[in-house]
């Protein structure tokens, strides 16, 4: 591609490559478009594999004229990938396989037929769906973050070009002073997609109104709430958007350099992220006079190492320095004294990634979206025992039950919802009464949790609540970073009250203490990971009062899920004595009884078979025997 | 334990490719372990030497992050996630299938010097829960019942 030195050649290439991509996807360039989802998810469902099997096929048979490959970014519907979609038809195949390849090949691209069975079928209407957009989990769905995803090749300038790129950057650097830029960004009412939720153009304005010889903006990539993937989705489906976002931050606070800091376990997002921008440095889309104008821009990737709380603002500019992640106090917050001690605008991947939408559409329609307090739209990543597992995007405002329901299909198994746990190991849980609330950051504040990054685990009526705040317990005790006292010490006694609760040794007391400390820990902290850390704990105490009262007075765990505090028991009335269960017991503790076992076939009984019953004294509660029994004669208890 | 003349080499070489970076350390530390493993405190010795931040320092900021080892890492590293798509979906039954079958604890690895079991952070494969990767490659839905099965498959290997 040639140097992109001014906007008029911007202009050019803009239009060359948005009527090539339209060629390609409406068929006009006389070729098939085949793309295969190139997402994480997918690759580990060998999705480079079937693309690799597609050119092989294709070469095969000659059609390397007729048609084209390419891999595109996240589908979203991760439990269904691997995906591969047709254009000009707009077919969607999901859950592909290697071995499927040659029926595409040969049935659809050069049949002209459509391969039924690789159609999505829909779980109520059991009717294939052909389209993506007529599939009900995209139906609610607004795609702003997330645009460009699985369309697109990431790894193609053009093709980024081709859909809208760069548009909010021509915008904002030729017709906009960077106080216009901060006016449209604040108009646009968008809040930081991170977690806290503060207003974008705010911090934006606090950094622009600083002098300093060097700026900086920093992405934050470092995506440490298990459950989340959708910055690791943006960055590997269209990181362009988010360079481009982060070209309009520096703009309009007067930042020359910036910094993405990204998870090392993301491997494919730092490697495109990388290209991205070695392809735009080729340009001149960075570097120094963008597009003729007086306007320098560098971009640079730092890896984090494995450290949760390096997602909070000062601790990862501490880990881009060179140091441990450890928060700094604040103030000085970064806008006034940040990387470096510059003044520095740290804005996470989501809202980087809406920022060129916001230019190119303008802040009014992005207000349109979404709820008084809350505008745009917000990526969830939906998953846990939810049917539909994948990342969606719908309006500030979409309620839980149809982020459940209509969008995430419902709980698999016909399971009873229990609750849904939003912000990761910093939020809380929301339960059936929660459903019909409008989520925007404030109404989950009100109730208890927060929006975070967008982590929503949908849990069962086999998930116990008392476990899982266990589960964010540990999860935090680990990723403190030690040093505050109350963080420090606080998390871990609180995480040995709550093993005490999980093995029937806690009493009512024990519960009382825990909220004692809870709050101890609560106001005593530095960051928002201390400040934060009890929440998951005071969240089910106040949602499952009784849940955890079983544990420390009746000794039971209602979900049968706390090892010490349940039993597999086998019915001697269901039990055929055909012995698997015994043979399969890694620790031999179950043993024939004397009562005779039930007949296989009714009125037939079996001399010599007898009921099985399990010696708890020497039961580590593996529940293998429940996994192998074919009778349904074992129980949790 | 005496460093190799070739290691003492390359991980100055490392260091070298940094030097125009403001603050170099993390990015030294990051490329010294994927390509020897571990950064054990002889290695941290010559990262000060050639960048002049004290072994103290080093120290604090390799012990800090959870990717640098401070010990070599068994050949195959069974990184089982435990991020809360997984662990709700019963990844921690898996964990523990890998410690009885393997006789070692998460963070340990057999004396063979073959596995190490990790008990890792969200991978973000998070519809393909529990989920699980073996030196980067991605293992969707496993269940206790496989685990043999994929030990067996890294064994083969070796033979």
């Amino acid at each position: 591609m040639e140097k992109i030195i001014s906007t008029s050649c911007l202009d050019k290439n803009i239009g060359e490559c948005t009527e090539s991509l339209k060629a390609k996807l409406e068929g006009k360039d006389g070729k098939r478009a085949v793309v295969v989802c190139g997402g994480t998810g997918c690759i580990a469902n060998n999705s480079m594999d079937i693309e690799e099997e597609l050119r092989k096929e294709i070469a095969a048979h000659g059609l390397q004229d007729r048609v084209s490959i390419n891999h595109v970014g996240c589908f979203g519907f991760c439990s269904q990938g691997p995906f591969v979609k047709i254009f000009p038809e707009d077919t969607l195949y999901r859950a592909v396989k290697v071995s499927d390849v040659k029926a595409i090949v040969e049935k659809d691209l050069m049949g002209g037929e459509i391969c039924e069975n690789l159609l999505y079928v829909d779980p109520t209407t059991k009717e294939k769906v052909q389209r993506q957009d007529d599939i009900n989990f995209y139906k609610k769905q607004i795609r702003i973050a997330l645009h460009g995803c699985s369309l697109i090749n990431p790894d193609l300038l053009e093709e980024a070009l081709g859909y809208d790129g760069f548009k909010g950057l021509k915008r904002a650097l030729t017709t906009m002073t960077p106080q216009e830029v901060i006016d449209e960004v604040l108009a646009s009412g968008i809040r930081g997609r991170g977690g806290g939720g503060f207003p974008t153009g705010r911090k934006w304005r606090f950094a622009a109104n600083i002098k300093a010889d060097q700026k900086y903006v920093v992405c934050n990539g470092d995506e440490g709430d298990p459950g989340a993937f959708m910055d690791r989705s943006i960055l590997e489906g269209n990181p362009f958007e988010v360079i481009e976002g982060m070209m309009i931050a520096g703009y309009a606070f007067g930042a020359s350099e910036g910094y993405f800091y990204v998870r090392a376990e993301y491997p494919i997002a730092v490697a495109r992220l990388q290209r991205a921008i070695e392809d735009m440095e080729k340009v001149g889309l960075l570097g120094d006079n963008i597009l003729g104008t007086d306007f320098s821009f560098r971009a640079h990737i730092r890896l984090g190492a494995g450290a949760f709380v390096c997602g909070e603002e000062t601790a990862l500019l501490n880990s881009i320095e060179g140091k441990r992640g450890m928060p700094r106090p604040r103030p000085p917050f970064p806008a006034i004294k940040g990387l470096w001690g510059k003044p520095t605008c740290v804005n996470n991947v989501e809202t980087l990634a809406q920022i060129p939408f916001i230019l190119r559409e303008g802040a009014a329609k992005f207000a349109s979206i979404g709820t008084e307090g809350s505008k745009g739209t917000k990526v969830f990543a939906l998953g846990g025992k939810v049917n539909n597992v994948g990342l969606v995007e719908v309006p500030m405002g979409t309620t839980l039950r149809e982020l459940i329901y209509d969008i995430g299909g419902g709980i698999p198994g016909g399971k009873k919802f229990k609750a849904i746990q939003t912000g990761g190991p910093s939020g809380g849980c929301l339960t059936e009464k929660d459903l019909d609330t409008p989520i925007d950051y404030d109404t989950l504040v009100a109730r208890g949790s927060m929006m975070g990054s967008g982590g929503a685990i949908v849990m069962d009526e086999d998930n116990c609540a008392v476990d899982v705040a266990h589960f964010y317990m540990s999860f935090i005790c680990d990723e403190s970073c030690g040093k505050c006292s109350p963080c420090r010490i606080g998390t871990k006694r609180l995480y040995e009250m709550l093993t005490d609760v999980t093995q029937g040794k806690g009493t009512e007391k024990t519960l009382d203490d825990m909220k004692e400390l809870a709050t101890v820990i609560k106001q005593g902290s530095l960051c928002a990971l201390g400040q934060t850390a009890a929440n998951p704990i005071l969240s089910t105490m106040n949602n499952f009062p009784e849940e955890y009262r079983a544990h420390v007075v009746d000794k039971k765990c209602p979900a049968h899920v706390c090892k010490k505090l349940m039993a597999y028991i086998i019915d001697p009335v269901k039990c055929v004595g055909c012995t698997l269960c015994a043979r399969n017991c890694p620790v031999s503790c179950i043993k024939p009884t004397d009562i005779p076992a039930k007949p296989m076939i009714p009125g037939k009984p079996m001399p010599g078979k007898f009921a099985h019953a399990i010696d708890q004294s020497k039961c580590i509660k593996c529940g293998s025997c429940l996994s192998g029994c074919r009778f349904g004669a074992i129980e949790k208890k | 334990m005496a460093i190799k003349a070739e290691v003492v080499q390359g991980v100055k070489e490392i260091c070298d490719s940094y030097a125009n970076e403001p603050s170099p350390l993390m990015m030294i530390l990051s490329t010294v372990q994927k390509k020897y493993g571990y950064i054990p405190l002889e290695v941290q010795q010559i990262i000060s030497e050639k960048t002049g931040i004290p072994v103290a320092e080093i120290y604090g900021v390799v012990t800090f992050y959870s990717f640098f080892s401070l010990k070599p890492k068994g050949k195959y590293v069974l990184g089982i996630c435990l991020g809360t798509a997984c662990y709700v979906k019963g990844s921690q039954q898996v964990v523990d299938k890998f410690s009885s079958l393997l006789g070692i604890e998460p963070g340990e690895t057999t004396k063979d010097g073959l596995f190490t079991i990790e008990a890792i952070r969200c991978i973000g494969a998070c519809a393909l829960a529990p989920a699980m990767s073996v030196n980067g490659k991605v293992y969707p839905k496993v269940t206790p019942d496989q685990v043999g099965k994929i030990i067996d498959e890294y064994r083969a290997l070796e033979a």
